[in-house]
């Protein structure tokens, strides 16, 4: 007998922070460390309590250093690890990012933004998109970034961010913002086996039955880093050919292109209702990957738009990459809010069709 | 031909590599000793080190057991990642003093307060050896170093710190003891540091410290036996040499 479709009753109601959380202890999450940070503290809260229940490792750690940190011990050791912070926090985080992207450690780490820089606000806002995009700390590496734009996309990324780490050995961050973070929706919950953890040879787990073994960011003999770092980059095409992800909406006729992303491009979408309503062919691109970042969809439909209006909670910052994409085919215009206010659709819409009126319906 | 039973010989723990040490340096004896207590437990195949950023970074080249290096400072917060995802291993973090007490202060203190159960090795050579002989916490009153060149002034650059009467203030810690490489006999007490610390690690109780009173002879700009004889009269009247906690209880002077 066909089992009832029971879909709708499924779903749970969860704040988007909270559903970052039971998504990575339904990913196999073992250890999670956490320091308090608005506006993410709920789900440190949720590890605190939950985890344990589940006979894993919940530490709050004296700093973000040491949260990192012991990130990196349980992910030398080869176990699933994350922690999350907001963004001063994360700051403090980039050091231990950059030794594990040089070690090729997996590893999981929210980043639910609020203003800056220094202390900024405890309100929501896209100012570390350089900062998750560029590398973040020291060197020469990228990490992959995940941009959710609802609850459902904090769970479901998570459990993606779990499998990428492990697959590409490298780490995963979801680039949040506190409206996401703090955001109540109802949510369908994982409930699939987690992503499977391939094997970990690499792992310390003590030399029985093998050679002892190391794992180090540190490569003094000629030549040594020059083919660490080329072998990062071959790690990192292979990445951006296998899970560049964008989305996009009402793009086949537009003659007018938002690109947003995570809370701006959700409130894009409802501009681009209201703008078609008002006769004016928009689409949206969001791109779902902040890095790997989304170049061919840009490069393509920048070619068939008058022009491009990019959306943030900032003062412009995937502005740039959006117009390296498009390299010239079309100008490239800019609404920003950068002090912790959550743009409006009316805001948008005024924005575009400013836009439209002054380039010419 | 095979060794007599009691012939002295290579640690199991030990690799054949060269040691990059400079000569007199006290890490080569503290590595050899840590070899001997890694194969005398049988501990050596269940064992996870975390090395330093300092001049013992490359311990993974000479010790015959899994390594991780870890940035500086934070070594024992990797040490604590590691030991909760495997509690069954036995882990330690192997630190110099300003990986320790400057940079990793934090770490060092917060690991102990949980009474993470782990060992910490705590290299004091009262200087920093790897980046070419600075100001550590722990220089002396009036020692001259590259960035003392005048002598540690205390007005400006504050006072040697104590790390083990430091951490005895705590209550979760289960051993710490502090020793000096001076002699003969400081080796052999060293030695003895290390296996009860090991021992208590293997036998699943707490957080175990050894800080090791250790020759510089480069930047102590002593000979080799000079140095010894800085460690056992200078060094160790700042930090004295004795057990601060055995089985979780503190011991009086």
């Amino acid at each position: 007998m066909k089992k009832p479709d029971n879909a709708f009753f499924s779903r749970v109601l969860m704040m988007g922070n909270e559903a970052a959380a039971e998504a990575a202890i339904r990913a196999g999450c073992q250890c999670y460390f956490g320091y308090p940070i608005t506006p993410q503290n709920e789900l440190t809260a949720y590890m605190a309590k939950h985890m344990p229940e589940r006979g894993r490792v919940f530490i709050q750690a004296e700093s973000e250093l040491a949260a990192i940190n012991m990130v990196f011990g349980a992910s030398v050791a080869g176990v699933r690890a994350m922690t999350s912070s907001s963004s001063p926090g994360i700051s403090l985080k980039q050091e231990g990012i950059s030794y594990l992207a040089g070690a090729q450690l997996p590893a999981v780490i929210i980043n639910v933004q609020r203003g800056g820089p220094g202390l900024g606000s405890i309100d929501p806002s896209q100012g570390d998109y350089f900062q998750a995009t560029k590398g973040g700390g020291h060197g020469d590496y990228h990490i992959i970034v995940l941009a959710p734009a609802s609850v459902q996309e904090m769970h479901d990324m998570t459990v993606e961010a779990f499998r990428l780490a492990d697959h590409y050995r490298i780490p995963v961050m979801i680039l949040a913002d506190g409206r996401v973070g703090q955001m109540m929706e109802p949510i369908r919950l994982h409930e699939d086996p987690p992503p499977p953890v391939p094997p970990k040879p690499w792992a310390l787990t003590g030399a029985k039955g093998r050679p002892p073994q190391y794992i180090r960011s540190l490569f003094v003999e000629e030549g040594a880093l020059e083919k660490h770092n080329y072998e990062l980059q071959d790690c990192y095409r292979q990445i951006a050919a296998a899970e560049t992800k964008a989305e996009e909406t009402e793009t086949g006729d537009c003659e007018w292109l938002i690109a947003a992303w995570g809370t701006c491009a959700r409130i894009s979408k409802g501009v681009v209702r209201k703008a078609r309503a008002q006769g004016i062919k928009v689409g949206l691109v969001r791109p779902i990957t902040l890095w790997p970042f989304p170049h061919e969809h840009l490069a393509r439909l920048a070619h068939q738009v008058k022009a491009l209006l990019v959306v943030e909670m900032n003062c412009g910052q995937m502005l740039e990459d959006v117009r390296l994409a498009v390299n010239g085919a079309a100008p490239v215009h800019f609404s920003g809010y950068p002090g912790g206010r959550i743009p409006t659709e009316t805001d948008v819409l005024n924005a575009l069709t400013a836009l439209a009126h002054s380039q010419g319906r | 031909m095979k060794p007599p039973k009691n012939c002295y010989r290579r640690p199991t723990s030990l690799t054949d590599a060269t040691m990059h040490y400079c000569a007199g340096c006290g890490h080569s004896i503290v590595h050899k000793l840590l070899a001997e207590v890694l194969d005398e437990l049988e501990i050596r195949e269940r064992t996870i080190g975390v090395a330093p950023v300092g001049c013992a970074v490359f311990a993974y080249f000479y010790l015959k057991c899994d390594i991780s290096e870890a940035a500086h400072g934070r070594t024992p917060a990797v040490a604590t990642g590691i030991k909760r995802a495997l509690p069954d291993r036995i882990v330690f973090s192997y630190q110099g003093d300003g990986d320790l007490a400057a940079i990793g202060m934090t770490e060092t203190i917060h690991t102990a307060n949980r009474g993470e159960p782990i060992t910490v090795i705590f290299i004091n050579n009262t200087v920093y050896g790897m980046t070419g002989g600075q100001m550590a916490p722990t220089t002396l009153v009036g020692q001259q170093t590259a960035t003392s060149p005048a002598g540690r002034n205390p007005a400006t650059m504050g006072c040697p710190i104590r790390m083990c009467e430091l951490l005895n203030t705590l209550d979760q810690p289960y051993y710490i003891e502090r020793v000096a490489l001076d002699s003969y006999a400081g080796v052999v007490a060293t030695k003895k540091a290390l296996l009860t610390a090991f021992q208590s690690q293997v036998a699943g109780k707490g957080y175990s410290f050894v800080e090791v009173l250790s020759p510089c002879p480069t930047y102590l700009r002593l000979s080799p036996q000079k140095a010894l004889q800085f460690v056992g009269r200078e060094i160790a009247a700042q930090f004295p040499v004795r057990i601060f906690r055995k089985e979780g209880v503190p011991v009086n002077a």
